[in-house]
């Protein structure tokens, strides 16, 4: 993968210039006026993404005759915690835990079940192991709204509607996730497995022992992705979890709640709560930023 | 040597199987055995109340309710077909050109601070569509701060972004003079007048539209990007010593080389856009006149809402086949010599 996942190395003013001789020869004020417009296009676009991030957490802290007559205002007139304190009211806090639940369950679900799958895939000649592989890539292009009758007839014949196992055991499991694992299998060497089965280890110690240490990268790729995944998710818990408010994760929490209020919309309380259910994936995705543009590169570049 | 061999596969391929066994249960059980199910109970006036072996079977009719009937069933199809078309038609060139754009310039190589572009453009794709949604919602408020950055520019009333049925199309129209002529007015496919199909997109829906763009071009541009990085130096270098002007280089040899990403962005372009849902639960839930209607939106509405489960799958199955001959077709004209 040949993504630019490094910082780019400090360099002296002109260097970049030097390895490419024909920007060179072009004259200064040329080269400048590429740096600015160059500059100006990427500051705009920036300043785009991300403004609205600012204007939410700031209107969060605004009462809300201050959000509605000046949203604009960068400076919240008085500051206040109310929105924040309101959260308690409307079962934010229960929300919170049970995407907590479902994110982790549904990460780890798939960290152990992909992997498996993938490894075998990838490794263990088994009867049937094309047609598997095929079907899996078969089921990466089912759209998710096609799913979401049939699911939700499934869960109900299997009596988990409105459980945490109805939340979590369909999303456990994920085509990509396989398909992501399979891939990374593939592309690293076999001798240290070969070694490991002479020396004797059955097949599930040489895959839990050498085969999955060395698949860290790939591993920590699908954490985030399932972790980022699962923690968005709209869908399937808005159908799995139909009548019991007290399964709602944070995504179906704050969508009914703005359809609750109706006219006299609460922002600075639907702002704090945007803003607090966006923090953990920010989190990790400012902790692990080259794996996430890893895994996205990665479906970018096979598909 | 060859019992070993034989032992040796022998633990494979139960080995295989066991490693396999979990995952392909779930993805049969919630996904596969799924897929079926909705395509019988399409065949069927189930309403998600009673168990769906008690509905009856009624053929095709949920689907000729659909297609063929006249009545609200179909109109209201048609609408979402109309509103998704346009949604799809708008989004998937706007999303892909910026995307492409933005990347091309991050690329540059006498440009630094990579990552930190990167970063900013990627963000909004990672976060909730619903937060995201609310967000939005915020900044097309009449005062809000859309309506502040267009009013900066140009010499616009407030508009109203959220509660605005009007059709762009129809507005650029009525702006020339045009009203509802006979013609359009007088015939109808599907139960919705030709005057009705050619409104555009309303303006409720542009913004939906805005949101949408400004969430997946991150991604998008983080794909093109490693199919940029992808390009083999060589390849540059020499259009470069052949004295090949930017504009030359950019139509002869990046377009070219980035064909196959350029497929796959449009690719998925079209198939999530066409499954367009949460950001219109948040938003507007179909409205204002259905204008922000889709099919997906339609699936969930008549299934879980007015009890047409038969009917919803019917939906979706239509969608499924939608956006299938989209990705076929589309195949066709990207990649003709990939077949």
């Amino acid at each position: 993968m040949a993504v630019d996942t490094q910082p780019a190395p400090a360099q002296l003013p002109g260097a970049a210039a030097d390895s490419r001789p024909p920007d060179h020869r072009q004259p200064l004020w040329r080269r400048i006026a590429k740096r600015v417009l160059g500059y100006g296009v990427l500051a705009f676009f920036a300043l785009v993404f991300i403004f609205p991030f600012m204007l939410a957490i700031i209107t969060s802290f605004k009462t809300r005759p201050d959000a509605a007559q000046t949203p604009l205002n960068l400076i919240p007139d008085p500051a206040t915690l109310s929105a924040f304190e309101a959260m308690g009211q409307v079962n934010l806090p229960r929300s919170a835990y049970v995407s907590i639940v479902v994110t982790l369950s549904v990460t780890l679900g798939r960290l152990f079940l992909d992997s498996l799958a993938g490894y075998a895939l990838s490794r263990l000649d088994f009867p049937g192991r094309k047609i598997v592989f095929a079907v899996i890539v078969a089921t990466l292009a089912i759209p998710g709204i096609v799913l979401a009758i049939p699911r939700f007839l499934v869960l109900g014949q299997l009596g988990m509607l409105n459980s945490f196992s109805g939340l979590i055991v369909p999303l456990a499991v994920d085509a990509f996730g396989i398909f992501l694992m399979k891939q990374f299998f593939d592309s690293i060497p076999k001798e240290m497995e070969e070694a490991a089965r002479i020396d004797g280890a059955t097949i599930f110690q040489t895959y839990s022992r050498v085969v999955l240490p060395l698949a860290a990268p790939a591993l920590i790729a699908l954490t985030i992705l399932s972790f980022q995944g699962s923690w968005n998710e709209f869908l399937h818990p808005l159908i799995a979890a139909p009548s019991d408010a007290s399964l709602r994760t944070l995504p179906v929490t704050l969508a009914l709640l703005r359809g609750l209020m109706g006219e006299g919309t609460d922002f600075p309380l639907l702002m704090g709560a945007s803003i607090l259910t966006t923090v953990p994936v920010a989190i990790v995705f400012f902790t692990f930023q080259r794996y996430f543009v890893q895994g996205v590169a990665a479906s970018g570049v096979k598909g | 040597m060859n019992a070993l061999r034989t032992k040796l596969t022998n633990t494979e391929s139960v080995s295989g199987w066991t490693f396999m066994a979990p995952a392909l249960a779930g993805l049969l059980v919630f996904t596969l055995a799924p897929i079926l199910m909705a395509l019988w109970v399409s065949f069927r006036d189930w309403n998600g109340l009673v168990p769906p072996g008690q509905s009856s079977f009624i053929g095709f009719d949920n689907y000729r309710a659909l297609l063929f009937e006249p009545g609200v069933n179909r109109t209201d199809f048609a609408i979402s077909l109309r509103n998704n078309a346009y949604y799809v038609l708008g989004v998937v060139p706007l999303q892909t050109a910026i995307a492409f754009a933005l990347a091309v310039i991050v690329n540059q190589r006498f440009l630094r601070g990579k990552s930190f572009f990167r970063t900013a453009y990627y963000f909004p794709s990672i976060t909730s569509s619903i937060a995201v949604s609310l967000i939005f919602l915020f900044l097309f408020q009449r005062n809000g701060a859309v309506n502040a950055f267009l009013g900066a520019f140009l010499p616009l009333d407030n508009i109203n972004w959220l509660e605005n049925a009007n059709g762009v199309i129809h507005n650029v129209l009525a702006g020339v003079g045009v009203e509802r002529p006979a013609v359009l007015a007088d015939n109808s496919i599907m139960g919705l007048s030709l005057w009705q199909w050619i409104s555009g997109p309303s303006v409720t829906l542009l913004a939906i539209m805005l949101l949408a763009t400004w969430t997946t071009t991150g991604t998008l541009m983080l794909i093109f990007l490693a199919g940029l990085q992808n390009i083999p130096v060589e390849v540059e270098e020499a259009s470069r010593v052949d004295g090949a002007s930017p504009l030359q280089h950019f139509f002869r040899v990046t377009l070219p080389m980035m064909k196959p990403t350029l497929f796959f962005v449009l690719t998925i372009g079209i198939i999530g856009t066409w499954q367009v849902f949460d950001q219109i639960f948040a938003i507007s839930a179909g409205g204002p006149q259905k204008t922000t209607l889709t099919p997906a939106y339609l699936v969930y509405r008549e299934g879980f809402r007015n009890f047409g489960m038969g009917r919803a799958a019917a939906v979706s199955f239509i969608l499924f086949v939608i956006i299938v001959v989209f990705t076929l077709v589309q195949r066709r004209i990207v990649s003709p010599d990939e077949q």
